[in-house]
């Protein structure tokens, strides 16, 4: 009984969870699956009237029916996201035939035990045990079923509950049933609970199959925000943040992009107090940042809420990135950095600038003579900018047509470059207002903190090879966005 | 609703947006968005002027004032900053509505600002000094280049990306529908290209470039003059083209510029659109500049310069004596109070359209002057307030978005030159009267009313956006009953035009109507030149006075 009423909360659970990992929001995923189950209990609880005949075996034969959807719920919706277009439709199908089971559930029960227990009773002990059995559901969910079990398991583990539940009522319900079909009734049960445990024992390489073939990787964490989709990663070896599709780093390998790209800066800026970090929202350049003592601010500027978000709520993030966006030194502004740079006044001794590569438009106009002149407003005369501007070897173009567009806007730069295992060679600049960047090689103060940098390799960042030597490009100006242009040609196919 | 007398909502809805889209909302729930409003011009005031029912004058109490400006569009705005910058400031300027700049006004509602008609100008050439001396003063343009041409400031350039066009059921960038255009297609469109450039190139035996903005500027050599008998339709046959997207491309153009299908545009202002915004061969069409509020932001400007000069909501009703000595006798009507006041003035710069000024300018038609050819056509735009961008297949939301398959010339996105890409936005849809002025009567669309209209703009915007309604918050709606001159055949090189702009005793024109064709940039030459003429005969030797706001 106490079973009965857990699993059918749990596949509800299940398909709430499930369409908010997929499709994300999950305040409306939630409460679209809860309103579609609940009102296909009702569905169920109004079919159950046309029922007259073979109540007990009616209600075992719904057990299996609920045992085979709900168990193979979870399995059916992460393949059928990964193949089928109508996503939702599947979802909301499969939530709609479990309630409607479930709701069939609790009226035949009743009926089968009104010959055996007067009505208030009966009504008393049926709902009480429904609802402690929510509870419990709802308890065992979060705490104990997908932390150790997963969805997928969760899901199957209850199906098998479901299918014994049915299973077990042939034997209490024996009275009732009719001789003939019974065997066939128990058969299908223990075919139901084989089908099960094959996909309980399947179940880690069911789902390393569909994520493979979403992504190649197994899906730690994902949302779709306003802005962008964000997904978390992971492999045997790190895990890995996605937006758009896009790789923004491998927890292997992102200290070498991320030393790369904020101890130049620090160290040229020369003991800079008042930071401003544009992109970012990983708080992974910030945690390099905090390294340096003479730090007294750092501002970060992000657009997605939900970025910055992962960055100080999911654990595994959160352990890398040392939880650098609550620092108290740290302040976070979710905001479009193009609108925000117009409207500040306070100068800052040193910028870094960690926005997706130009991809789009609306990622482009960032990268605009006029997005760095209004970046120059808020510098200081003797603060410097390090920006990470794609890979030079795959997009020279692109490369040299941001050094090219910060010059146009007034900055000297010198470009710079490392090699990230999963991004192959990469590609930084250092800008500032005056002529002469230096970077003094001195890391005394940090040495101890640093995985990749050492004094030697400084000067050597400097130093480019032949095959990334400049070439020609236009100016990239908001009114011709021609670096987006850029990117598409040379990325496409290779990303 | 006796059918007799106005349209139902299917009719209303089949005449606008033709068959199929009425056919898929006329039988739909009606649902429309919480809130908006309906604005007219004040066509009521108008209208009293032309049926001669206005208040019998009475000159007694008038103000002495050296100069009375009519009209306080672009063409009255740039005559008052003209008069002032030689240091003349004599004078007043009456507008009918509460606010300046008719056609070129701007609006705004929770710090989101839009455009309520006009809302670009091309970057002007060398030649066009007024424009270039009144951008420079607003800090748009920031340099001249050696040879003459204006550097523009990049905020003001239209960002990137500028058009879409919404065709086979996903979004494509450019205006030009060529996703899944044929050889033959391109073949065309790269014909039309070429004649547009060879145009450019062309001048005449004065060394004038055939196109040019202001169009006086231009040539009226007889080879132009000769496209004006037909219409661009014809003209466009007579090339041999008959792509239907190359035709669709025109089309669009055409009653974008002009309120008006090719077929009933003048093929001299149909070449007018593309030759005179190309310097050079090869140099493709000039870059457009654009604020979120459009052309707002040069009205607003040239209020700020002349503010104390202005009188708005004072509506001119009557000019007399202009043809006599001494002052002219101005009178009008302060919609505020209903009171009548009125100027005594040496000159009247006329700058409304021409069709008021018959019933405006005693003598008028005495004096053998004949406007009856000068036609206006009837626009309406919505403001449509979203509260997130719609979802899209395709090509990402651009500045200007156009759907192929409406009669509605699309959408601009308020936000997009402030660089905004994400959240609530206005988007600015027009709908020009192009073809249904034979089905449906001006009358007819001053009965219809918000809920009407807030449909027809739904239902167009469902062609593209299938789920706008969930993101519409307030659509607000402006009938511009006489938004635009229209370059009919024959129109732009007769007599009538051309006679329109001469002096009319102490009364001086000025409109974009006295080019043929509706631009900000025509409007703001006539004023400028009507200025001119007065300061002329007044004997004012120029003392430019540098305007430029010092912030």
């Amino acid at each position: 009984m106490l079973a009965v009423a857990t699993c059918g909360l749990i596949y509800e659970l299940i398909a709430g969870t499930l369409a908010s990992y997929l499709l994300g929001d999950s305040v409306t995923q939630f409460s679209l699956v809860i309103g579609v189950y609940l009102s296909a209990l009702g569905v169920g609880a109004w079919f159950s009237q046309y029922l007259h005949q073979g109540l007990a075996r009616t209600f075992i034969e719904v057990e299996l029916a609920l045992a085979l959807v709900g168990g193979l719920s979870a399995p059916l919706l992460f393949v059928s996201f990964a193949f089928v277009q109508w996503f939702q439709l599947v979802l909301f199908g499969s939530v709609f035939v479990i309630g409607t089971l479930v709701g069939l559930e609790l009226p035949l029960l009743m009926r089968i035990l009104k010959e055996h227990l007067d009505f208030s009773d009966l009504v008393s002990r049926v709902l009480t045990f429904d609802y402690i059995g929510a509870l419990l559901a709802s308890l065992l969910f979060p705490i104990l079923l997908v932390p150790y079990l997963g969805l997928m398991r969760t899901s199957l583990v209850f199906g098998v509950m479901n299918a014994l539940v049915g299973l077990w009522g042939t034997y209490l319900l024996r009275p009732l049933l009719t001789n003939r079909g019974l065997s066939g009734l128990r058969g299908r049960a223990f075919l139901v609970v084989g089908v099960l445990v094959i996909g309980i024992i399947k179940a880690d390489a069911l789902t390393t199959w569909t994520e493979e073939i979403i992504l190649g990787k197994s899906v730690v964490h994902a949302r779709q925000t306003r802005f962008q989709r964000i997904l978390v990663t992971n492999d045997r070896r790190g895990f890995q943040l996605y937006l758009n599709g896009h790789l923004q780093f491998n927890s292997t390998d992102e200290y070498r992009y991320h030393e790369a790209l904020v101890h130049p800066v620090m160290l040229a800026a020369q003991q800079p107090k008042r930071i401003l970090v544009l992109g970012g929202g990983d708080g992974l350049a910030v945690r390099e940042i905090l390294k340096h003592d003479s730090v007294e601010t750092v501002t970060l500027v992000d657009i997605d809420p939900g970025m910055t978000e992962i960055a100080t709520q999911f654990p595994l993030l959160r352990e890398l990135n040392e939880q650098s966006l609550t620092h108290e030194k740290v302040t976070v502004v979710n905001t479009d950095a193009f609108v925000w740079v117009g409207k500040q006044h306070e100068p800052f001794d040193a910028v870094v600038i960690d926005f997706p590569d130009p991809g789009s438009y609306s990622v482009g106009k960032l990268y605009t003579t006029f997005f760095y002149r209004r970046l120059r407003q808020i510098m200081k005369p003797d603060a410097l900018v390090s920006i990470q501007c794609t890979s030079p070897l795959v997009a020279g173009q692109s490369y040299w047509c941001i050094l090219r567009t910060m010059e146009e806007s007034g900055f000297h730069v010198r470009p710079y470059c490392t090699s990230v295992p999963t991004f192959g060679v990469w590609g930084f600049a250092l800008a500032g207002l005056r002529a002469g960047i230096d970077v003094p090689p001195d890391l005394t103060r940090i040495e101890q903190e640093l995985s990749y940098l050492n004094e030697e390799m400084i000067s050597s960042l400097f130093e480019l090879p032949r095959d990334i030597y400049p070439v020609e490009t236009e100016v990239n100006q908001l009114n011709n966005q021609v670096l987006v242009r850029y990117y598409d040609e040379e990325w496409r196919g290779k990303d | 609703m006796a059918k007799t007398e106005t349209l139902n909502r299917r009719q209303l809805l089949t005449a606008l947006l033709g068959c199929q889209v009425a056919g898929s909302v006329g039988c739909s729930t009606l649902r429309l968005p919480p809130a908006g409003e309906l604005q007219h011009t004040r066509f009521d005031i108008g209208h009293l002027v032309r049926d001669g029912v206005a208040a019998e004058l009475d000159f007694s109490a008038h103000e002495q004032v050296g100069v009375t400006i009519v009209g306080g569009g672009i063409a009255g705005l740039a005559a008052a900053w003209r008069l002032k910058r030689a240091g003349f400031d004599d004078f007043v300027l009456a507008e009918l509505e509460s606010k300046p700049g008719g056609t070129a006004r701007g609006g705004s509602r929770n710090g989101v600002r839009f455009p309520w008609g006009a809302h670009y100008v091309p970057v002007p050439m060398a030649e066009n000094e007024s424009l270039i001396q009144l951008l420079t003063e607003m800090r748009v343009i920031e340099s001249v280049a050696d040879d003459g041409s204006p550097v523009v400031a990049e905020e003001f350039l239209c960002r990137e990306p500028e058009e879409r066009v919404y065709s086979d059921g996903s979004w494509h960038e450019g205006l030009y529908p060529g996703h899944g255009a044929s050889e033959e297609d391109l073949k065309q469109l790269n014909a039309f290209r070429m004649e547009m450039d060879r145009w450019a190139d062309m001048r005449d035996a004065s060394g004038r470039r055939m196109f040019a903005i202001p169009m006086a500027m231009g040539s009226d050599d007889e080879v132009v003059r000769q496209l004006d008998q037909m219409s661009m339709k014809d003209w466009m046959n007579d090339q041999g083209w008959d792509s239907p997207r190359l035709h669709w491309l025109v089309d669009y153009s055409c009653r974008d510029d002009y309120g008006l299908p090719p077929e009933r545009v003048s093929a001299w202002a149909g070449v007018f659109y593309f030759a005179a915004r190309i310097v050079r061969s090869g140099m493709g069409s000039q870059e457009v500049i654009t604020w979120p509020e459009g052309n707002g932001r040069i009205v607003n400007y040239l209020h700020d310069s002349v503010q104390e000069n202005v009188r708005t909501g004072v509506g001119v009703f009557a000019v007399a004596g202009s043809q006599e000595a001494g002052p002219c006798r101005v009178a009008a009507l302060d919609a505020k109070t209903g009171k009548q006041v009125g100027f005594r003035s040496e000159q009247v710069l006329f700058a409304a359209p021409q069709m008021m000024a018959k019933h405006v300018i005693e003598g008028f038609s005495e004096s053998g002057r004949d406007v009856s050819g000068f036609q206006y056509g009837s626009w309406l735009v919505a403001n449509v307030h979203v509260q997130d961008r719609p979802v899209d297949e395709g090509f990402p939301m651009a500045w200007d978005n156009v759907i192929r398959e409406s009669r509605s010339l699309g959408y601009v996105t308020a936000t997009h030159q402030l660089g905004v890409d994400h959240g609530p936005t206005v988007l600015t849809w027009y709908y020009p009267f192009a073809d249904v002025e034979a089905t449906i009567t001006r009358k007819q669309m001053l009965q219809l009313g918000w809920a009407d209209w807030a449909e027809v703009v739904l239902a167009d915007l469902r062609l593209a956006h299938p789920g706008i309604d969930d993101l519409v918050s307030r659509i607000d709606i402006m009938c511009w009953g006489h938004a635009m001159i229209q370059p009919s055949p024959g129109f732009v090189w007769g007599p009538e035009r051309r006679a329109a702009a001469e002096p009319l005793g102490a009364v001086h024109f000025a409109g974009t109507d006295l080019s043929g064709v509706a631009l900000l940039e025509e409007a703001f030459f006539h004023g400028v030149r009507a200025a001119e003429e007065i300061l002329a005969v007044r004997g004012i030797v120029d003392r430019p006075v540098d305007l430029t706001r010092k912030d």
